[in-house]
């Protein structure tokens, strides 16, 4: 018996961007022409659509600065979102403010979404915090960089919802993120096990971007993902996730099934990450510049910009304006990077509990005595 | 006072827990119609319903993650694990999230979230169920970590663990669930001692004798013995593991001159080696000995039918003690 190691088993092709495209939902092709879908009728003015169309160019803007400011040296890593920035407003702008979003470390396009200051996400990539930020001020979470543990954390806020009466007509419900690598961790399969028995108003938000680092999706399943959820009782779909309307449309749905106390949907958004990993990461050494190729033709902006043409919903106008703001949006953040000071040392101290702690006290006292030495050195010389 | 034994007092603590807070939740695995397998959460389904004592799916790293997410939403969740062994699957979320969530939201979220762990040998179980993991958990920044030795501490802990706004593991000496002894369930907890403070439960004057959790009772013991060889040993109940009562740890050992460290988990790099540096550094100049540790050895736990070579015992209490006379 020959074992098949390499497990090549899996749909090798849906990774290459070659869906099964009757399990895909698309409302806006690549080539920018409107479709309909039976389930997802949309019905989007201009004005949503320019609005939608400046997220993704500012996001991406967003995006483009902070790769440059690691490349300066300003940030220690970053991880793009180059690719995902449909998956990401799309589901972000499906959104009401009382919904909460739990994140991973890549939903730069959400936090903008959510409102959140995107000086705030690089706090965190220059190393001045961790994050930081008050999820409740924007209701959305800390970014998560342990893989998965936050879809648990979701679960237990929806029972939460549940518990304060909050599903029903006027009801709120969850949003968690998540990659293709992530549904492979235990804590992924165990909050889709704790929302289906508990019916908790939850929509499991997979970005498919296709790699896990440098593991193809066929290291992590060999069933598409999206059908993963019906193992486990609940419904799953795939999106085209660099089709903006179509991951708006369909996040609205699930959001609003939640919300009323249908229980959870998983989406699996189709999309590709174009950019490496993070800026420590070289993808020419697991994957082919042609895939990358590909992919550059089923853009998630120009599509977008082609049907705002060729519908005249858009005119010259307009797309001058957006690039100066993003040039404005590019500046304002540089700036703030640059001028982000360095944390006091003793604030190392703080925040760690939220009872006073004699030993930690100690610890810090006695440091700060440590650096104060130094500036009696100094004084005294 | 009425006599429990530390199980009921346990149940009782939980029971005002949940009376006098809407958003105390228990929740784990057979608490509910069961009552725990060790009948800590006997009853309160039947009083507080299904939504409040919330039997889950059996998976630990499930229970501890979906308690942070309601304690994010409000809730103040005790999460039962079953049985010390078993909290390994949940040793992620405890450590990487409930441990970190406050230091990485720079102090805008709190997690009020109770983990109790039925910690300890002496029941003559099969594998994983004896075990005495506190120092992977004393080890981490961000968790309070106590222990109870007695029904009365029983009682009072398990109430201000659930009021503490940082999360608290709560480790339960299994071996002691049915002893006895009085217990004040009518008075609050405002008045007991608080919740990170030590317990002189024998005074003496030769030698400290420092213990938690199930060797509080065999410390005790060994006190009593020992006076009858002359020697007047200080028994304090730590209570508190992280943070230490280093205050009256140190102000007893100065007195008496002598330290020695008791507890169930192997000595390699357990609590007893953080006392014992932190003991001698405080107190190095009034020490007549070194501060000597017993412990359960650098092994896996045994077999039941080794296990009471394994742990500490009186015998070897004593022995230890008469060491640190030796010096």
């Amino acid at each position: 018996m020959t074992v098949n190691v390499a497990g090549r088993a899996a749909s090798a092709d849906s990774r290459r961007g070659q869906p099964e495209s009757a399990e895909l939902i698309q409302l806006l092709t690549p080539e920018g022409e409107r479709v309909e879908h039976p389930d997802y009728p949309l019905e989007i003015s201009a004005e949503e659509l320019r609005a939608l169309y400046r997220d993704l160019v500012l996001v991406r803007r967003i995006d483009f600065e902070a790769i440059a400011l690691q490349r300066q040296g300003e940030l220690g890593i970053w991880a793009s979102l180059l690719g995902q920035e449909a998956a990401q407003v799309g589901s972000g702008r499906a959104l009401g403010p009382r919904d909460m979003a739990f994140p991973t470390y890549r939903e730069h396009g959400v936090a903008w979404c959510r409102g959140l200051d995107p000086t705030k996400l690089l706090e965190l990539f220059r190393g001045v915090s961790h994050g930081g930020w008050d999820p409740k001020a924007h209701n959305f979470h800390l970014y998560t960089i342990v893989i998965g543990s936050q879809t648990l954390h979701a679960t237990g806020y929806a029972m939460g919802i549940q518990r304060d009466g909050a599903v029903g007509e006027d009801g709120e419900a969850v949003i968690a993120y998540f990659g293709d690598g992530a549904t492979s961790q235990g804590d992924v399969n165990e909050a889709f096990i704790w929302a289906s028995v508990t019916n908790a108003p939850i929509v499991f938000f997979c970005q498919n971007n296709q790699w896990a680092i440098s593991e193809p999706l066929e290291r992590q399943s060999r069933v598409p993902l999206y059908r993963r959820a019906h193992g486990f009782g609940f419904p799953g779909v795939r999106v085209d996730g660099n089709d903006v309307l179509a991951c708006l449309a369909v996040t609205r749905k699930a959001m609003q099934a939640a919300r009323e106390g249908q229980g959870p949907t998983m989406i699996e958004a189709f999309t590709y990450r174009m950019g490496a990993h993070t800026t420590t990461d070289d993808p020419t050494r697991y994957r082919l510049a042609a895939e990358l190729e590909t992919w550059k033709l089923k853009d998630p902006i120009e599509r977008v910009k082609a049907y705002l043409v060729r519908t005249q919903a858009a005119d010259e106008k307009f797309f001058e304006a957006l690039d100066a703001e993003a040039a404005e949006v590019g500046t304002g953040i540089r700036n703030a990077c640059r001028e982000m000071p360095d944390p006091d040392p003793l604030t190392i101290f703080e925040n760690v509990y939220a009872e006073p702690n004699a030993m930690l006290e100690s610890e810090r006292d006695a440091y700060a005595a440590y650096l104060a030495s130094f500036e009696t050195d100094e004084a005294a010389r | 006072m009425t006599t429990l034994t530390l199980s009921k007092a346990l149940n009782e603590g939980l029971r005002k827990a949940l009376e006098n807070d809407p958003k105390v939740l228990i929740m784990g695995e057979d608490v509910g119609k069961l009552g725990g397998v060790f009948r800590v959460t006997d009853g309160l389904q039947k009083d507080f319903g299904e939504a409040r004592v919330v039997d889950t799916p059996l998976a630990e790293s499930g229970i501890v993650g979906t308690a942070i997410g309601l304690a994010l939403r409000g809730y103040r969740p005790v999460c039962e694990i079953q049985f010390d062994g078993f909290v390994f699957p949940a040793f992620d979320q405890i450590t990487t999230q409930l441990a970190k969530m406050r230091y990485r939201s720079r102090g805008h979220l709190s997690l009020p979230v109770v983990i109790r762990i039925p910690c300890g040998g002496g029941i003559g179980a099969v594998e994983h169920h004896s075990e005495s993991p506190e120092a992977l958990f004393t080890h981490t920044a961000g968790l309070r970590v106590v222990a109870c030795g007695d029904p009365g501490d029983a009682f009072a802990m398990i109430q201000m663990a659930i009021s503490s706004d940082d999360p608290v593991i709560f480790f339960e000496p299994k071996r002691r669930y049915w002893e006895k002894a009085d217990v004040d369930t009518a008075g609050g907890v405002a008045a007991a001692l608080p919740l990170g403070q030590a317990k002189t439960v024998v005074s003496g004057t030769d030698a400290t004798v420092l213990c938690y959790g199930p060797m509080v009772r065999t410390c005790a013991e060994a006190a009593i013995a020992a006076a009858s060889d002359g020697h007047s040993l200080e028994v304090i109940d730590l209570r508190s593991l992280s943070p230490l009562d280093t205050d009256t740890i140190f102000e007893s050992v100065r007195r008496t001159g002598r330290c020695v460290v008791v507890h169930e988990a192997p000595v390699t790099g357990g609590l007893g080696a953080e006392i014992a540096a932190r003991v001698t550094e405080e107190c190095f100049y009034r020490l007549e000995a070194p501060v000597l540790r017993v412990g359960g050895f650098s092994t896996p736990y045994p077999p039941s039918k080794l296990e009471e070579h394994y742990l500490p015992d009186l015998e070897r209490v004593l022995d230890t003690v008469d060491r640190t006379f030796g010096y």
